[in-house]
C-alpha cells in the first residue's frame, strides 16, 4: 500500500539511509506512512486489528533493522526477544498488575536485560558461530516455554491476560481502536529513537563496524561495547513489540518463540530493505497483504510465496523493495549506454 | 546396570549415525563453499518423503532408498548450479536468507503434496522386530542404522583420504583459490560434492525416519541439529563431524533417559558452552586453525 512512495524517498546509493528532513519531497515521504496509518484508522474500521498487527510487526522488523541492518549482527534469534516481551507482558498482567503501561515497561526491561546478558556472552563471536549461538538461545527459550506449563501455559499458549484501560480511561475494546492508537504511538516513539540513534555518531560507528570491524577497532572504536549497546536496544524494541502483541490479542502462543517467527521478521525486513528504517514499514505491510491474499488460495501457499519472494529478493533485488527505484534507474542507464557497463 | 549402559550407548550411537549421514554433506559444503546452508534439512526431508511414498506403495525398501538418495541428489545438483552459485560471492546474510527461503518453499510444497501430518516410511518386517544380541533383545532397526552409518563412514573415509577426488576435495577445502589456480575444475567439484551431500542427506532422512519423524516442519526443526554437528565438529572437518554427531547423539540420548525434562536444554547448553569455548569447533581443519 506504500510502494508508490518508494521512488520519492529512495536515498542515494551510499545506502546510509541519509534522508535529510530538509527537502519538501522527503518531508512528504516522511509524512506518508504516518498519514496512511492515521487515515487507516478512520477509513478501515473493520480492519483495525489487522492494522495493529501490521504495526507490531513493523516495530519488530524495525528492531531487527538496527541490529542486522545497521550493525551487521546476523542473527536468527530475534524471536527470543519478541517472545520474551510477549510472555513477560502477559505473565506480568496475570500475576502482578494489569496496568498496560507498567506491564509494557516490565516487558521492555526484561527483554533489554536478556539482550544485555546474552549479548555479552555471544557478541565476541562472528559469522556462523554467532548464528548458531542465537539459534541455540531461541531453541532453549522455545523448549522452556513449552515445558514450563505452570508459567507459560505450554503449547496451549498463555491465556487469561487481563488489562486495565490505559491511564484508567481508554479501554481496550472489541473494535481495537485503543490497541490501534496505542500501538501506533508506541511505534512512533520507537521510530524517533531509532532515527536519532541511526543518525548519531554512535549510529555511524555501527555502520563502520558492519563494513569493517577490524579497521574500526584499529581506530579506537570499542566495537564490542557498541555492538552490545545496539543489541540491547534492539532487544528492548523487539520486546516492546512482543508486549504490544500480548496486550492487543490478550493471548501469547508458543509459536512466538519459534524459528519461524525469526524467519518471518527477517523476510519482512529484507523484503522492504535494510538500513532504511522505512523498509520495515513496507516489508511488514506487503508481507501481510501477501499472506492475507495467498492464504485464501491454500493455507500453506503463503509460505511458498514468502520463500519464493525471499529467494528472488536475494538473487535479484539486494536492497529490497525500497531499492526498486535505484534498480529501475540502473536499468534505464544500462539501456541508454550499454557500453559503459562492460567490465 | 551394564546392559542398561550398553543400551544407552547403542541408542546414542545409532542416533548419532543418522545425524552423521545427514550432516556430513553439510559439513563438506560449508567447508568447501563457505555457504551457510540452512536448507540442508530440506533435502533430508525430501529423501524421507520419497522413501515413504514408494515403500507405502509396496516398492522394495532398498530400491526406495536408492530413489531417496537420487531425487535429493539431482535436486541438489540443480539447486547448486542455479541458486547456490550466485551465493558464493555474497555475504552470510544473503546466504542465510536465501536458504531459509528454500526451507519455506520446501516445507510448503511438502505440506501441499503430502499433508501436514507425520508421514511414515514402511521398513521391512525384519527391521521392525527386536533381535537377541546376547545380553538382551534390541531393536534390529537401530542396529541397521549403526551398520549403514559405519559403512558410509568407512566408504567416505576411504574416498576422502585415498582417492584423487578426495585429495582434490581436501585441497579445495583448504584453499579454493589455489585449487583453482592449479587447474582444478572447482565448479564441477562443487556441483558434484553438493549433489553427493544432498543424496546422503536424503538417504539419512529416509533410513532415519524411525528416530526423526517425517513431517513438514522437519526441515526447520532439525536443521539446527545438523548445523550444530557441523559447527561443533568444525566446518569442513570430516572426522570432526563424525565425532560431533556421535557425541550429540549420546548427549541427547543420555538426556532423554535421565533428565527427560531437561534433555533439550542439555543438548543446546552443551553446544552453547562448547561454541563459546572453541568457536572454531572441536576438530577444525588445518586451514581454519
Amino acid at each position: 500500500m506504500m510502494t508508490t512512495s518508494t521512488p520519492a524517498h529512495t536515498p542515494p546509493a551510499t545506502g546510509l539511509g541519509n534522508l535529510s528532513l530538509g527537502t519538501p519531497l522527503s518531508l512528504v515521504g516522511h509524512a506518508l506512512p504516518w498519514a496512511i496509518a492515521i487515515a487507516f484508522f478512520f477509513v478501515a474500521e473493520g480492519y483495525l486489528s489487522l492494522g495493529t498487527q501490521i504495526m507490531i510487526w513493523i516495530l519488530f522488523a524495525l528492531s531487527l533493522d538496527l541490529a542486522l541492518g545497521y550493525a551487521g549482527i546476523v542473527t536468527l534469534g530475534h524471536a527470543a526477544f519478541f517472545g520474551l516481551g510477549a510472555y513477560a507482558a502477559g505473565i506480568f498482567s496475570i500475576h502482578v498488575s494489569s496496568d498496560p503501561l507498567l506491564g509494557h515497561l516490565f516487558a521492555i526491561g526484561t527483554a533489554a536485560l536478556f539482550g544485555l546478558v546474552t549479548g555479552a556472552m555471544i557478541l565476541h563471536t562472528t559469522g556462523v558461530t554467532f548464528l548458531m549461538l542465537t539459534l541455540a538461545i531461541v531453541s532453549v527459550m522455545f523448549e522452556f516455554g513449552n515445558q514450563a506449563r505452570w508459567l507459560t501455559g505450554g503449547d496451549d499458549g498463555l491465556q487469561g491476560i487481563k488489562i486495565d484501560p490505559i491511564f484508567g480511561i481508554f479501554e481496550f475494546n472489541l473494535f481495537g481502536q485503543t490497541a490501534y492508537v496505542y500501538t501506533g504511538v508506541v511505534l512512533f516513539l520507537w521510530f524517533v529513537i531509532a532515527w536519532r540513534v541511526v543518525h548519531s555518531p554512535f549510529g555511524r560507528s555501527l555502520d563502520g563496524i558492519r563494513q569493517n570491524a577490524r579497521r574500526m577497532r584499529a581506530i579506537g572504536t570499542p566495537v564490542w561495547w557498541r555492538l552490545l549497546a545496539i543489541y540491547t536496544l534492539s532487544g528492548a524494541m523487539a520486546g516492546s513489540a512482543g508486549a504490544l502483541s500480548a496486550h492487543s490479542t490478550r493471548f501469547v502462543g508458543l509459536s512466538v518463540l519459534s524459528l519461524l517467527t525469526s524467519g518471518i521478521v527477517t523476510v519482512m525486513l529484507i523484503l522492504g530493505g535494510t538500513r532504511r528504517l522505512y523498509g520495515a514499514f513496507i516489508g511488514a505491510a506487503i508481507y501481510y497483504l501477501v499472506q492475507d491474499s495467498t492464504a485464501k488460495i491454500s493455507p500453506y501457499f503463503w509460505e511458498f510465496i514468502v520463500g519464493g519472494m525471499l529467494i528472488a529478493t536475494v538473487l535479484f533485488l539486494e536492497g529490497g523493495l525500497m531499492d526498486l527505484g535505484r534498480v529501475f534507474r540502473n536499468l534505464v542507464d544500462r539501456v541508454r549506454k550499454p557500453k559503459a557497463d562492460a567490465p | 546396570m551394564l546392559s542398561f549402559a550398553l543400551t544407552i550407548l547403542l541408542d546414542g550411537i545409532s542416533y548419532g549415525m543418522v545425524l552423521f549421514i545427514i550432516s556430513v554433506g553439510l559439513t563438506v559444503t560449508m567447508g568447501l563453499m563457505r555457504v551457510v546452508n540452512l536448507a540442508h534439512g530440506s533435502f533430508a526431508m525430501i529423501g524421507g518423503y520419497v522413501a515413504g511414498y514408494f515403500t507405502q506403495r509396496g516398492m522394495n525398501f532398498y530400491a526406495a532408498l536408492l530413489f531417496a538418495a537420487l531425487v535429493p541428489g539431482i535436486l541438489g545438483a540443480l539447486a547448486e548450479m542455479t541458486i547456490y552459485r550466485p551465493l558464493y560471492r555474497k555475504g552470510e546474510l544473503a546466504q542465510v536468507l536465501l536458504t531459509i527461503g528454500l526451507v519455506f518453499v520446501a516445507t510448503a510444497a511438502i505440506t501441499e503434496i503430502f499433508g501436514a501430518f507425520p508421514y511414515a516410511v514402511q521398513f521391512p518386517d525384519y527391521l521392525t522386530r527386536p533381535i537377541d544380541i546376547g545380553f538382551r533383545t534390541y531393536p534390529a532397526y537401530r542396529l541397521f542404522l549403526i551398520l549403514v552409518g559405519a559403512i558410509i563412514a568407512a566408504v567416505l573415509w576411504i574416498v576422502i583420504e585415498g582417492s584423487v577426488f578426495g585429495a582434490r576435495l581436501r585441497a579445495a577445502v583448504d584453499n579454493p583459490r589455489m585449487a583453482r589456480a592449479v587447474g582444478m575444475n572447482v565448479n564441477l567439484l562443487f556441483t558434484g560434492t553438493f549433489a553427493i551431500g544432498c543424496a546422503l542427506a536424503g538417504l539419512g532422512g529416509a533410513i532415519g525416519a524411525g528416530v526423526m519423524s517425517l513431517e513438514p516442519s522437519y526441515a526447520l526443526k532439525y536443521v539446527v541439529l545438523f548445523l550444530v554437528v557441523v559447527i561443533v565438529g568444525g566446518e569442513g572437518s570430516f572426522k570432526g563431524s563424525f565425532v560431533a554427531a556421535m557425541a550429540l547423539g549420546l548427549i541427547d540420548t543420555l538426556g532423554k533417559y535421565f533428565f527427560a525434562q531437561a534433555a533439550p536444554y542439555m543438548l543446546y547448553g552443551v553446544v552453547f558452552i562448547l561454541l563459546l569455548w572453541r568457536p572454531q569447533g572441536l576438530l577444525p581443519p588445518k586451514s581454519a586453525a
